[in-house]
C-alpha cells in the first residue's frame, strides 16, 4: 500500500530523517539477525560440514567426502523413513480440507458455538506429547478404545503400533488430530474477513451450496489456505515428537522419518554418529528447501503482482 | 545493564562450581532412592575416613547422564563419573578421555586379588580404566504359585524348559513376558539363547565382530528362538510395551515367565506379587556341555583425564573396592559385589540365588549393547525385535546384519 499523503511531504523534513530511517531499522533487526545467524545460519553449515565427516561427537574427526552419502544410498533404514516422510506429507494434506469442514460447520451463531470452538480448537492447545500418550492408550489392543471397538464387533484387535504396515498411518492419525484444530483457527479467522457483498451477489445469482462454496467462499479464502498448507506440509516434515512418544521409530525402525532416523543416528543413546546424522540432515534440509522455496516464490508473486 | 546481571550470575556460577584443590567432585547417575542411599552412604563413610577430602556429589538422572558425559569430560571435568564398562567406554578410552588405572589394579592388594571375575569386562587395550561397584544377575524369574499349581519344575534343560511352556499354554497361560519397545530386552533373550547354543567364547566372537551373524553357528541360535517363539510364546503387542509395561501380563497371572535382570524384582513387588509368587532359575541348558556363562552387567566408576584432583579420586576407588563398602552398598541396592570378598544379603533369595549363579559361572557377558559397538548393537536389537515378530524373515535379517557388522568394525 502506498500512502500518498508522505509523498507530499516536504522533501527536506525527509533528509533529515534520513540517518534515523536507514540505521534504526538496522540496529533495530540486528539482535534478531545476530541469533539467526548464530543459531539458524550457521548450523545449516556446520551440519553440510560434518556430513563429509566421520565423527562419534569426542574423538578426531576423519573427512571421508561423500562417503556419508554413499552409505546412505544403500541404508534401507533411509528409504524406509524417506517412504513415510512422503506418507506423512500427502496424508498430512487432509488436515487443510477437514479443517475448513470444521471451520464452515461451527461458522454460524448458535447458542453456545463458542463452546463447541472451544472444544474443536481443544487439541491443538495441549502438548504434543501428551496427544501421542493418549493415542497409545487408544491404541493399546488390551485396555484401549480401539481393541473394545474392534472386540465389539467380535473381531481380534490388531496392534496399529506394533505392526510395521499400520504404524505409520496410526501415528499420523494421532498428528492429524491437532493438525485439524490448527487448520480450522485459520480458516475460521478467513471467514471472518470474507466480503458480505459478494455472497449477496452470488446469492442474487442463484448460487448455492457446493457452487456458492466453489466460487465464491474459496477463492475469498484463499489466503488461508495457502498459509494452512504451508504449516502442515512444515508439520508433515518435522512429525518427531509424535514418533519419539510413541513407538521411537519402532517396531524396528518401520516408523521412522528423517527427522527421527537422523536424532536416533546422532544424538541417541546407540547414535552418535555425527556426520552420518548430518548427511541426514543436510537431505532433510533440502527436502524442505524445495517446499519453503516454492512457498517463498508464491508469497513473492503475491506481493508484487496479486494486490 | 541488565543484560549483564545474567552473564555476572554465570560466571559466577561457574566459579563456584569449579573445585580447589582438596576438592573431590563426584558425578553419579542414578537419583533412584535405593541407589541413591547406597551411594550416599559409601560417599559419607569416604569422608569419615578422609576428613581432609571436601567431597562434592553431583546426582543427574541416568538419561540425562549419559548425554551429559560427553560434554563434561572434555569441558569441565569432575575428579569421578559413573559410566559402564565394556564396549560402553569404549568411545572414551579411544579418545583418551578417561585415565589409565592399571597400576591401581596391578599393586592395590584389594583390587588385585578379588575382581578376577570382572576385571576383563574393565579391561580394553590390556589395560583396566575403572573400578566397579555392582552387578546384577540375569536369568528366568517365574511366577512360582502358577508353577506349582500345575506341576512344573524349574526347568533344567532345554526340553524341560519347552514342556514346561506346553503345560502352561494347556492352560491358557502365554509362557513369556516381554516389552520391546526399547528394544534391549531382546537382547537378554537373543544372548542367553546364544551364550547356551554356542557358549561364551561366540558371544564375545559375535560381538567384536570376528563372528558373522550369518554363520552355522549363529543361524543355530535363531533357529533354537524359532522353536521357542513357537512353543514358547511371548506375549502379544510387546512391541509397544516398555519393560514396565510388560510387568501388567506377568502380574496377571496371564504369562509366568520373564528373561530379566535382577532389578526386575522390585517392579514385580510393586505391581503387587508377594515375595512367594516369584522366583528365579538360571536359564536351562541348551546344548549339552557348552559351559555355562551369565549375563551380569556391572556398574563402575571411572577418573576422567582432565580431573583436577586425581590423587584423591584414586583414593576414592580404592576405597569403594573394600569387600564392606562393596557389601553394604550392595545390600541397600538389593544387588550383586563385584568384590569376591564381599558379603552378600542371606535372607534376600534373589540375591542368594543370584550370588550362586553369577560365581559359579565360567564366563560373565555385560551385555549385547554393552558388548557391541553402538551402532551394531541398536541396529542387532531391531533384527531381534523383527524376528520375533516376523521370523519367516531371518535369512533376510541375517544378510543385513552382516552388512551392517562389514562396516560398523571395519
Amino acid at each position: 500500500m502506498t500512502y500518498p499523503a508522505a509523498h507530499s511531504s516536504g522533501s527536506r523534513r525527509r533528509r533529515s530523517r534520513w540517518q534515523s530511517q536507514t540505521v534504526m531499522p538496522w540496529l533495530l533487526l540486528a539482535p534478531a539477525m545476530l541469533f539467526f545467524l548464530v543459531y539458524v545460519i550457521a548450523p545449516i553449515f556446520q551440519s553440510l560440514l560434518y556430513s563429509f565427516y566421520e565423527w562419534d561427537g569426542i574423538g578426531e574427526a576423519t573427512w571421508i567426502g561423500w562417503g556419508n552419502y554413499e552409505e546412505l544410498l544403500e541404508d534401507d533404514r533411509f528409504y524406509v523413513s524417506l517412504k513415510n516422510n512422503i506418507i506423512w506429507l500427502v496424508l498430512y494434506m487432509l488436515a487443510v480440507p477437514a479443517g475448513l469442514a470444521v471451520a464452515l460447520f461451527l461458522n454460524q451463531t448458535i447458542t453456545g458455538m463458542r463452546f463447541y470452538k472451544s472444544m474443536f480448537f481443544f487439541p491443538f492447545v495441549i502438548s504434543q506429547v501428551v496427544v501421542g500418550l493418549i493415542f497409545t492408550w487408544f491404541y493399546n489392543p488390551n485396555f484401549g478404545i480401539v481393541g473394545e471397538l474392534w472386540r465389539f464387533f467380535g473381531a481380534e484387535p490388531p496392534s496399529i503400533l506394533g505392526d510395521e504396515d499400520l504404524v505409520t498411518y496410526g501415528i499420523i492419525a494421532a498428528g492429524l488430530w491437532p493438525q485439524i484444530a490448527y487448520c480450522m483457527i485459520l480458516y475460521l479467522t478467513g471467514l471472518n474477513n470474507i466480503s458480505i457483498d459478494q455472497i449477496e451477489a452470488g446469492r442474487l445469482d442463484n448460487a448455492r451450496g457446493w457452487r456458492m462454496l466453489w466460487f465464491i467462499v474459496l477463492p475469498q479464502l484463499w489466503p488461508a489456505t495457502f498459509l494452512a498448507i504451508v504449516v502442515t506440509v512444515i508439520g508433515a516434515l518435522r512429525s518427531f515428537d509424535m514418533i519419539a512418544i510413541m513407538t521411537q521409530g519402532g517396531p524396528y525402525g518401520s516408523s521412522n522419518v528423517l527427522s527421527y532416523f537422523m536424532y536416533e543416528t546422532a544424538l541417541s543413546e546407540y547414535g552418535f554418529r555425527m556426520g552420518y546424522g548430518s548427511s541426514i540432515a543436510v537431505i532433510l534440509f533440502l527436502i524442505m528447501l524445495v517446499f519453503i522455496g516454492y512457498f517463498l516464490w508464491v508469497m513473492y508473486k503475491n506481493e508484487r503482482g496479486g494486490r | 545493564m541488565t543484560i549483564m546481571k545474567p552473564l555476572v550470575g554465570l560466571s559466577l556460577a561457574v566459579a563456584m562450581a569449579s573445585a580447589h584443590a582438596g576438592d573431590l567432585v563426584i558425578n553419579f547417575d542414578d537419583p533412584n532412592p535405593a541407589p541413591k542411599a547406597g551411594f550416599e552412604a559409601a560417599v559419607e563413610a569416604f569422608k569419615a575416613a578422609h576428613p581432609e577430602v571436601n567431597v562434592i556429589v553431583n546426582i543427574n538422572d541416568r538419561e540425562a547422564h549419559k548425554t551429559a558425559i560427553r560434554n563434561f569430560l572434555s569441558a569441565d571435568a569432575p575428579d569421578i563419573t559413573a559410566w559402564y564398562p565394556g564396549n560402553r567406554m569404549g568411545p572414551f578410552v579411544d579418545a583418551g578421555q578417561f585415565e589409565d588405572i592399571s597400576d591401581m589394579w596391578a599393586t592395590d592388594p584389594n583390587l588385585s586379588t578379588s575382581f578376577e571375575a570382572v576385571k576383563p569386562t574393565m579391561t580394553r587395550d590390556g589395560k583396566q580404566w575403572g573400578v566397579p561397584y555392582s552387578y546384577y544377575q540375569w536369568g528366568i524369574y517365574y511366577r512360582a504359585d502358577l508353577f506349582s499349581k500345575y506341576g512344573i519344575a524349574e526347568p533344567k534343560t532345554w526340553n524341560e524348559l519347552l514342556g514346561a511352556c506346553d503345560t502352561l499354554k494347556q492352560n491358557g497361560i502365554t509362557p513369556f513376558t516381554i516389552g520391546t519397545k526399547y528394544l534391549w530386552t531382546a537382547a537378554g533373550v537373543f544372548d542367553y539363547l546364544n551364550l547356551r547354543t554356542n557358549g561364551y567364547d561366540v558371544h564375545n566372537g559375535l560381538t567384536a565382530g570376528e563372528i558373522k551373524y550369518t554363520d552355522e553357528r549363529i543361524r543355530k541360535t535363531f533357529e533354537n528362538w524359532n522353536v521357542m517363539l513357537d512353543r514358547c510364546s511371548f506375549v502379544d503387542n510387546h512391541a509397544t510395551m516398555s519393560w514396565q509395561d510388560a510387568l501388567a501380563p506377568f502380574a496377571k497371572g496371564e504369562a509366568a515367565m520373564y528373561v530379566m535382570g535382577n532389578f526386575a524384582v522390585a517392579g514385580m513387588k510393586d505391581a503387587g506379587l508377594t515375595e512367594d509368587q516369584i522366583d528365579f532359575f538360571q536359564f536351562p541348558e541348551i546344548t549339552p556341555g557348552v559351559a555355562r556363562a551369565e549375563e551380569a552387567p556391572a556398574d563402575a566408576f571411572f577418573i576422567p583425564s582432565k580431573a583436577k584432583n586425581k590423587e584423591d579420586a584414586r583414593k576414592f576407588l580404592a576405597f569403594i573396592a573394600r569387600p564392606e563398602i562393596q557389601s553394604e552398598w550392595n545390600m541397600t541396592l538389593g544387588q550383586l559385589p563385584p568384590n569376591s570378598k564381599s558379603e552378600v544379603n542371606a535372607d534376600d533369595k534373589f540375591i542368594r540365588k543370584g550370588m550362586q549363579t553369577v560365581s559359579t559361572a565360567s564366563g560373565l557377558a555385560q551385555f549385547f549393547d554393552r558388548d557391541a559397538p553402538a551402532e551394531m548393537a541398536k541396529a542387532g536389537m531391531e533384527g531381534f525385535q523383527e524376528f520375533m515378530i516376523k521370523p519367516e524373515r531371518m535369512d533376510k535379517i541375517l544378510e543385513r546384519l552382516d552388512k551392517i557388522q562389514a562396516r560398523v568394525y571395519k
